[in-house]
């Protein structure tokens, strides 16, 4: 008797463990293990990023549809060369698309906001691999206020 | 004079050594052999028990504190700067990535590795080692094996209760309490903990802290002075390296896995 009793216990503490884990997995991280998995890459050459990071979301109209994969520097003319991953189903952006760095609330962590532009006849899809060519920097607060000194100085 | 120094420095120095080298073989000798999972079976059962069940109440109460104290004076400085939407991630990543691996660590040396030393320490003063040894049984393979498995198995499950419950007493002071929005407290922290990152790091400390704190409890108690004295020594000795080996281990693999 006493053995079974210690068998249901080890037993119970085993699955109290595996209910653990499975809260840890599924509600407290990111749905990283439950995603498609299917991804393509668009890139997007910025003149700044600011505070962007590698992870990073990628956001349409607040909805997130993928994740920087890297950051890297352009050897030629030293601009920063975002890799986006983006979410296969969200395959149709035209090439008259837009990117640019967010920040979320005042002090928020920055993102990627994408804007899908308009499409006609002359206008393609961007397939993985394309570049986004309209991009908007960060907004450096130290530019800022740099410009708005000088503008006050020449007045 | 200083060669009188010199040479205590040096026999301390070998003194720790050939400890090292004791538990070293001790572990070998426990370990390695022909599985015998018909007889070993039952024993690991025992010591899941013993170690693993049996600490469980401890580590549901101090992790649920634990999280119910981050959460409030997370708050106190979040809500300074209105940021009181990262309080989830606050509570989840401290816990995922320190407080539940080394937390566990620190209690689980005090609550069963300390049992365990004084426990083998005991046998071996009252003989029982050197009796199964008169009848042939190996107490290493008898004795030691199945604590070890039992200390290493059961120690990432408890980290991982631990770390569960602390989560949920966050949100019990955090959301129920002081008022922060239930959706943002899971969301912001779905946003910002990574399965591979934070969960698989954190399991992987704890199984290291695991295999440090029972390999430093049985080592102890199996290399015990065979006298009252020898085993309260040991049984101290076993928290207090314990404990200073788990904070160590953490320095290091923390800068390995974060520090990049």
């Amino acid at each position: 008797m006493t053995s079974r009793k210690i068998e249901v216990l080890v037993g119970l503490f085993v699955a109290l463990a595996i209910a653990a884990f499975m809260l840890l997995s599924l509600k407290v991280a990111n749905s990283g293990m439950a995603g498609t998995g299917q991804t393509y890459m668009l890139y997007a050459k910025f003149e700044n990023i600011g505070g962007l990071k590698v992870r990073s979301p990628i956001k349409v109209g607040g909805v997130v549809v993928g994740r920087v994969r890297s950051i890297e520097l352009n050897t030629e003319e030293y601009s920063p060369v975002v890799a986006m991953e983006i979410d296969s189903q969200y395959n149709n952006f035209p090439e008259t698309s837009s990117v640019a760095i967010l920040t979320s609330g005042l002090l928020g962590e920055q993102y990627l906001g994408l804007q899908p532009g308009f499409v006609d006849e002359t206008v393609s899809i961007l397939k993985s691999g394309d570049y986004v060519e309209d991009t908007k920097s960060a907004i450096v607060l130290e530019e800022l206020i740099g410009q708005f000194l000088f503008n006050r100085g020449s007045n | 004079m200083i060669v009188d120094k010199l040479q205590q420095l040096g026999q301390k120095s070998i003194a720790k050594i050939q400890g090292m080298g004791r538990a070293t073989i001790m572990l070998f000798g426990a370990l390695i052999a022909w599985p015998t999972p018909r007889k070993s079976f039952p024993l690991l059962l025992k010591q899941l028990y013993v170690v693993g069940v049996l600490s469980l109440l401890i580590i549901l109460v101090s992790g649920l504190f634990i999280g119910m104290v981050l959460a409030l004076q997370g708050y106190t400085v979040l809500s300074k700067f209105g940021a009181e939407q990262m309080l989830g991630p606050l509570v989840a990543l401290s816990l995922l990535r320190e407080l539940g691996p080394v937390v566990t660590a620190l209690l689980f040396a005090g609550r069963a590795g300390s049992a365990l030393t004084a426990e083998i320490g005991l046998m071996k003063a009252t003989e029982q080692l050197s009796g199964m040894e008169m009848m042939a049984v190996d107490p290493l393979r008898r004795i030691i094996a199945p604590r070890f498995w039992a200390g290493v198995i059961s120690m990432p499950l408890l980290a991982m209760i631990f770390t569960a419950v602390g989560i949920l007493g966050g949100h019990l002071v955090g959301v129920d309490w002081l008022g922060v929005d239930s959706g943002g407290y899971w969301s912001a922290m779905q946003a910002n903990v990574d399965f591979q990152q934070d969960i698989m790091n954190g399991v992987i400390k704890s199984a290291v802290f695991a295999l440090i704190v029972t390999w430093i409890a049985l080592h102890k108690g199996f290399d015990a002075v065979p006298t009252s004295e020898g085993i309260s020594q040991a049984t101290t000795q076993t928290v207090v390296t314990s404990s200073l080996a788990v904070l160590g281990f953490d320095f290091i693999l923390t800068a390995v896995m974060f520090g990049g």
